[in-house]
């Protein structure tokens, strides 16, 4: 089996100071990895660095393209990095408003990218907006509504349809529950879940939340000053810790 | 007169507006960085035409201004006062007596012939600048052929208004390639924009930005299939001039809510009339 | 279908000293299809643990652990989970759900993920909670609201609504009235009928006397640990 997302050696430094280490794993379809750690671990950096926001000073970041097969997507032509980060892949930020165009309508946000791979037919473009907007439980008679008069978590989920819409293979997200009220937060990790087994979604998932990895995660990395101290299976990870950090990370969570 | 250099800009500054000139006619549509210059009035003037003008003007030329498609108004009528003055040059009114037509939102109803200039002034020349404010990104954007925000535009019109409201500054392609803002002209004027036999320079003076289509330039109207472009205009006729087939402008003409509709041509309406057509409304 | 070789287990404390505690020490032996095995040994013998780690829940330092033809000790974490979705279930001491999920997808997303339709997949869920006694207006309501007993119930229900060829039973009968202890039992006995090979852990003599063939005392394996 070929990996979906193949990690090899990936190293970013800011000036003297690390940003990640010599990070490799592979990514097979249908697995959805977390990647915890506290802030200024190096796991942001690593995602961007892997969604080819940030250029790597080392490392390969192959990935499995639908035409060519495994391709390393750091060193591909920006155009067809951009075309990449249009179709297969999609990238979730934290904040909203990151991700969406606040003065444009939830249909037009849902829209963009159908219209960026060239969908020139205002109908069906509705029609798969206002399908889509139904996926994530936002009413379709907000499809004409602009973000700014939506929720957080409204806000939120529609940034997950405009990038699931045009049926990406990979997604990354950058603490995607993050800012969100725990009631809220539990809606959108379910609507998740639902949609990485519906669509068989692999996804790259960064959060300091270790309740939102287990409940989304296959597998998970620990990282540490920019290196991962530890990875395997989610609950492994979290049930029967291995390394000195890690076991600090999970006895530090407070049960409730 | 001999207080000015011709046409009022340094030899210097006319050479490196016509090479950004040349270089804009080289690749339809691209916009191309110039250093534009102060000039003795306010930007939203028509200072971008104003340069082009300049660098592209001869002794022998014979020069029209017109704004909104008239040649009366106080910009056309001082940007033509100030080429007669800085550069000495014949002017006119009358279309194709012209070789340079100087304009703020209009192409002249009369089709333009080869060997005229069509001199455009511009005031935004980004067309995704609504949509992404930041210049770094429109820049990649047009030269990765990145154009699907242009196309989110013209959904949120049809979204909120049910048709493509955008009636001027409407968005074309050129051959093919560039996204390009055609100034503030309305959508009617947009056909004539594509396969002209004039040549046709923008100049947006205050965003130092030139950029060209040279004759018989291939240039689309962005739309969708469902939605096509359709170039609209007032359905009437000219109250002066009858025409059934010009740009009108409406006016009112008393406070009880009486108008009429002219050509916004003035030149055209005028010639028509003279020529003994006359509209419902003609004196 | 369970073969577990010379299975050894540490852990070790790093942010207590880093103390290493021997838990379980040369575990061997193997569960056919259609048995049923008992873990026995007071509390704190490392049932659980085991337990656990034949799951992959917990790391093992040492040894085999096979279900079916996979070694669940060196598999790489995408065949753990594969085989927890087609081969190996796990029905633990408590239910852990995404907070507001209704009961009905709670017990048939096992069947879900394995690509079965939500109609198919929904029958056999209301069948296994009409069987369970849950009643029908609680279907709807996530399960994190119910009482220790229904929650209890419907974690079984979703062990059982895939037929898994092995299955790990942590206390299955615990805090369920005898009526519901009876549907347990003979779900059990079914999943032998068909099959299954199955590890349990029962404090309930009884019902360990009536479902296991034999008995594992893991005391046996478990280290003398000085204190």
């Amino acid at each position: 089996m070929t990996p979906l997302l193949s990690v090899q050696g990936m190293t970013k430094r800011y000036g003297a100071h690390i940003g990640c280490a010599d990070v490799s794993f592979d990514l097979y379809p249908g697995e959805v990895m977390g990647i915890v750690g506290e802030s200024g671990s190096g796991k942001s950096t690593l995602l961007n660095c892997m969604a080819g926001h940030l250029r790597p000073d080392a490392g390969q970041v192959v990935f499995d393209t639908r035409t060519d097969g495994p391709r390393d997507t750091v060193t591909m032509s920006e155009p067809e990095r951009r075309m990449l980060g249009r179709t297969d892949w999609a990238f979730v930020h934290q904040h909203a408003r990151d991700g969406l165009r606040m003065g444009v309508s939830a249909g037009g946000n849902v829209g963009e990218r159908l219209m960026a791979v060239g969908e020139r037919h205002y109908g069906d473009i509705r029609d798969k907006a206002t399908d889509w907007l139904g996926r994530v439980e936002i009413d379709a008679a907000r499809i004409d509504d602009r973000p700014t008069t939506f929720s957080g978590g409204m806000q939120q989920r529609l940034q997950i349809a405009r990038n699931l819409v045009t049926g990406p293979r990979l997604v990354f997200m950058d603490e995607p529950t993050g800012g969100l009220d725990v009631s809220v937060q539990a809606r959108l990790l379910d609507l998740l879940r639902g949609l990485v087994r519906d669509m068989g979604l692999s996804a790259i998932i960064v959060t300091h939340d270790l309740a939102v990895v287990r409940l989304l995660a296959d597998r998970l990395m620990v990282m540490k000053n920019g290196r991962v101290v530890e990875a395997g299976l989610t609950d492994q990870v979290l049930d029967d810790p291995q390394h000195a950090y890690s076991q600090l990370l999970v006895s530090s969570v407070l049960q409730v | 007169m001999n207080a000015y250099n011709f046409a009022y800009l340094d030899e210097q500054t006319k050479r490196m507006i016509r090479r950004a000139l040349l270089k804009g006619l080289a690749i339809p549509g691209y916009q191309v960085p110039f250093a534009s210059r102060e000039m003795p009035m306010p930007y939203g003037w028509g200072t971008g035409g104003v340069q082009v003008s300049a660098a592209v003007l001869t002794p022998e030329d014979t020069f029209k201004v017109i704004d909104q498609g008239a040649d009366d108004t106080t910009n056309a009528v001082s940007i033509r006062t100030f080429f007669q003055r800085t550069a000495g040059v014949a002017t006119t009114t009358v279309t194709h007596d012209a070789t340079v037509i100087q304009t703020r939102h209009r192409i002249p109803e009369e089709a333009l012939g080869e060997g005229q200039i069509l001199v455009y002034q511009v005031p935004i020349p980004e067309p995704l600048r609504f949509l992404e404010p930041r210049e770094s990104e429109t820049r990649k954007m047009h030269s990765l052929e990145e154009y699907g925000l242009m196309h989110v535009k013209l959904y949120e019109d049809i979204s909120r208004h049910g048709h493509i409201a955008t009636s001027y500054a409407y968005p074309v392609k050129v051959e093919g390639r560039y996204v390009m803002d055609p100034s503030p002209i309305p959508k009617f004027d947009n056909p004539k924009l594509g396969d002209m036999a004039a040549i046709q320079l923008f100049g947006a003076g205050r965003e130092q930005r030139i950029y060209a289509l040279p004759p018989y330039t291939q240039v689309v109207s962005l739309d969708f299939e469902d939605h096509p472009f359709e170039a609209t205009k007032a359905d009437h006729p000219c109250g002066m001039c009858g025409a059934q087939d010009s740009y009108l402008d409406e006016l009112i003409i008393d406070d009880a809510g009486g108008r009429m509709f002219v050509c916004s041509d003035t030149d055209y309406c005028e010639a028509r009339q003279a020529a003994g057509h006359k509209g419902k409304d003609a004196a | 279908m369970i073969e577990l070789t010379n299975v050894s287990k540490t852990f070790t404390l790093h942010n207590q000293g880093s103390a290493v505690i021997e838990v379980i020490n040369d575990v061997s032996f193997a569960v056919a299809a259609g048995e049923c095995v008992a873990l026995t040994g007071a509390s704190g013998a490392g049932k659980s643990t085991l337990m656990r780690m034949i799951y992959g829940n917990y790391l093992t330092q040492a040894g085999q652990i096979r279900i079916g033809d996979i070694d669940l000790v060196q598999a790489e974490p995408r065949q753990v989970i594969a085989v927890r979705r087609e081969v190996l279930g796990y029905v633990s001491q408590f239910l852990r759900v995404v907070p507001r999920v209704p009961t009905l997808d709670v017990v048939a997303e096992p069947l879900r993920t394995l690509g079965v339709s939500a109609e198919m997949s929904q029958a056999r869920a209301k069948a296994l909670l009409g069987q369970l006694n849950i009643p029908e207006r609680l279907w709807s309501l996530s399960p994190t609201t119910f009482s220790g007993g229904e929650q209890q119930r419907v974690n079984i229900a979703r062990g059982f609504a895939h037929a898994y060829p092995a299955m790990l039973l942590d206390e299955p009968t615990a805090s369920l009235d005898a009526k519901n202890r009876e549907v347990v039992l003979s779900l059990i006995e079914e999943a032998k009928a068909r099959g299954a090979a199955i590890i349990g852990i029962f404090h309930d003599e009884a019902a360990r006397d009536r479902v296991c063939d034999r008995e594992i005392d893991v005391s046996r394996f478990t280290p003398k640990v000085a204190a």
